[in-house]
């Protein structure tokens, strides 16, 4: 065990994979979280054959049924059928199961997204703050100011600043998410620089652009996988909170906080349209955040210590 | 150094990170595609008039005197004149203070006095059931969102059970019983997530001090078990808890805008979603400007509590 810890920065990448596979297999939050997130996922790809009908048809005879009412609806053709709405109707008479279902949709690509853009936006910032002294002080103080903000706060600031769309809404979730990230990279970068070889390289003379990819991101590779897997919690957290105030997505958009936020005012008399969507967002950003822990644990558990 | 030129360094230290939200504030709301002199014009306004007001709020000078203009004004305590309540930004906000204020008092009340212990026990019966339990409760504390437990809550406490009013705000001048009546639900509620916060960084703070020499030595003397918890290793322990505390207001302050919303509580959170959905930039400023200047003087006076909790940390 000692001799795999001193040698492992000097194996390839690919040596380390298998084991790192079969310590992720047996985590049980790994595990768990994957399977609920990976049901989640093909739950909003394959929404429309799921027995769901149009989730943004408004259907006034049937407003604010509860679950397992049968309902008329009209099709594009025009023809009239029956069918059992499953979760009931919201205030519009629109099908709660078919829009809990679609929903999935945008929760996890703004979920996702966001992950994506601010952990590229936070590498790239935290790699120049890290680097280049010049920079760093500027960087850091803007962090610092950005960090000053509570972060829902900032994301309602932002959002007030363009029209509602979902594009919106990642920016402004974005943007107060990258500090962190940018903080934990340049981190990282101000450690691996005493390292041993990252001196022999410069020794060496290798560029700056060559020693930032070769020695210094992949040590970036796990914390950013972790860091990323907790964004991605918040930011679903985030975009529901957003729709329920109703300042996120636009609320014909079928999404969990958009739907609960259709039911706020009968709540009391038809809990459906909060209980269903808001057991849905609470279980996926559960399985999100277990994953995270989960991947902490196997991947980087120096990190504990870090964040 | 002494304490004092330690706290005046600090204070000076806070100049620039205001100054960094300051500008951010100001730049994020000029760069919107929408001009407020035309909000405020209305829409039956002709080009003269958007320009007259244009010029009165001082909005066809360069960028950055427009900025030194605005941040004397805030300094002196002028915050602007909503466009949408009709009224100046501070006397809005004073009005809106008090509910917030009960709200997150009692919260941090609540969050402290369940957290800490809950801590200290996971940490004292390390890998028993509690433990675990206490692990659990802090994770699902951080995923399912505030207003969902807010529902659940309301439904279970205020619909179900009619022992609690369902939403709403009196002010402690009505009386303190209502008052604190309608507070339990909203402050129960946002405490979820800071407890989960709290008690899973006393857990592990707890846990690290225990396995220090002096807790052994202690127990070795027979000290008592309750004793040896909560003066020996929770003294230890405090830096971190404190500093998570302080952190955690961020939440708190997020938690603050849902759950007033949720419970329809008539403060500063609620305001800031009504500004933001009346696109009343002067009230979203101001606001955001004040959430963030409290949070900074929180985590000041954190660092300032430090040197109280562990006088080994000088400065």
């Amino acid at each position: 065990m000692a001799d795999a810890t001193i040698l492992e920065p000097a194996l390839p990448a690919s040596a380390a994979k298998p084991a790192a596979y079969r310590k992720l297999l047996r985590n049980m939050g790994v595990v768990f979280g994957a399977a609920v997130i990976t049901i989640v996922l093909l739950m909003g790809l394959f929404a429309p054959w799921l027995g769901t009908i149009d989730p943004t048809a408004i259907n006034p005879i049937a407003r604010n049924k509860v679950p397992g009412t049968e309902i008329t609806i009209r099709t594009d053709t025009g023809e009239r059928i029956k069918m059992i709405a499953k979760l009931g109707t919201d205030g519009l008479g629109r099908d709660v199961y078919s829009r809990v279902v679609y929903g999935a949709r945008v929760s996890l690509f703004v979920g996702i997204t966001v992950a994506l853009i601010s952990v590229a936006c936070g590498l790239f910032i935290g790699l120049l703050a890290g680097f280049f002294r010049v920079l760093d002080a500027v960087i850091m103080r803007i962090m610092d100011g950005l960090m000053a903000i509570p972060a829902i706060l900032l994301a309602i600031a932002m959002v007030s600043l363009f029209r509602s769309s979902v594009w919106t809404v990642i920016i402004a979730i974005t943007v107060p998410q990258i500090p962190g990230v940018v903080r934990l990279v340049r981190s990282i970068v101000l450690s691996v620089r005493e390292e041993p070889y990252v001196e022999a390289a410069v020794t060496l003379g290798t560029s700056t652009p060559k020693l930032l990819w070769r020695h210094v991101l992949p040590n970036t590779v796990a914390p950013m996988i972790v860091q990323g897997t907790f964004i991605c919690a918040s930011a679903i957290l985030i975009e529901a909170i957003l729709s329920f105030l109703g300042i996120g997505v636009p609320p014909e958009v079928p999404t969990w906080g958009n739907i609960m936020a259709a039911g706020r005012e009968v709540f009391s008399l038809f809990p459906h349209n909060i209980i269903y969507p808001g057991v849905c967002l609470a279980l996926t950003i559960l399985a999100v955040n277990v994953l995270g822990d989960g991947l902490r644990d196997t991947l980087d558990p120096k990190m504990m210590k870090r964040v | 150094m002494s304490m004092y030129g330690y706290l005046f360094r600090r204070l000076l230290g806070t100049i620039p990170v205001m100054l960094v939200v300051a500008v951010f504030i100001f730049l994020m709301l000029r760069l919107t595609p929408s001009d407020p002199a035309a909000i405020i014009a209305g829409d039956n306004a002709t080009t003269e008039q958007v320009a007259q007001i244009r010029s009165q709020l001082g909005l066809d000078r360069p960028m950055i005197e427009q900025f030194v203009i605005w941040s004397g004004r805030v300094l002196t305590g002028n915050l602007g004149e909503s466009f949408f309540f009709k009224k100046t930004v501070a006397a809005l906000i004073s009005e809106r203070i008090e509910p917030t204020l009960s709200l997150a008092l009692f919260t941090i009340l609540i969050a402290v006095f369940v957290a800490v212990p809950l801590g200290v026990l996971a940490a004292h019966r390390h890998g028993s059931w509690i433990d675990r339990i206490v692990m659990s409760f802090s994770v699902l504390g951080f995923s399912v969102p505030v207003f969902v437990i807010g529902y659940l809550l309301i439904y279970l406490f205020a619909v179900y059970l009619n022992w609690l009013p369902v939403q709403g705000y009196q002010r402690i001048s009505e009386g303190v019983g209502g008052w604190a009546q309608r507070l339990i639900l909203p402050s129960v509620t946002l405490s979820v997530i800071y407890i989960a916060l709290i008690a899973r960084m006393t857990r592990t703070s707890v846990l690290e001090v225990l396995s220090e020499d002096y807790i052994r030595t202690a127990r070795a003397k027979g000290q008592s078990e309750r004793k040896v918890m909560f003066r020996h290793a929770l003294r230890n322990a405090a830096v971190p808890i404190v500093t998570v505390i302080g952190l955690g207001v961020a939440l708190l302050i997020g938690g603050v805008v849902v759950t007033e919303s949720v419970f329809t509580i008539p403060g500063l959170g609620r305001l800031t979603v009504d500004a933001v959905l009346a696109r009343d930039y002067p009230t979203i400023q101001a606001v955001i400007l004040l959430f963030s200047f409290v949070y900074v003087m929180i985590n000041l006076a954190v660092d300032m509590i430090y040197t109280i909790l562990d006088p080994r940390i000088r400065y």
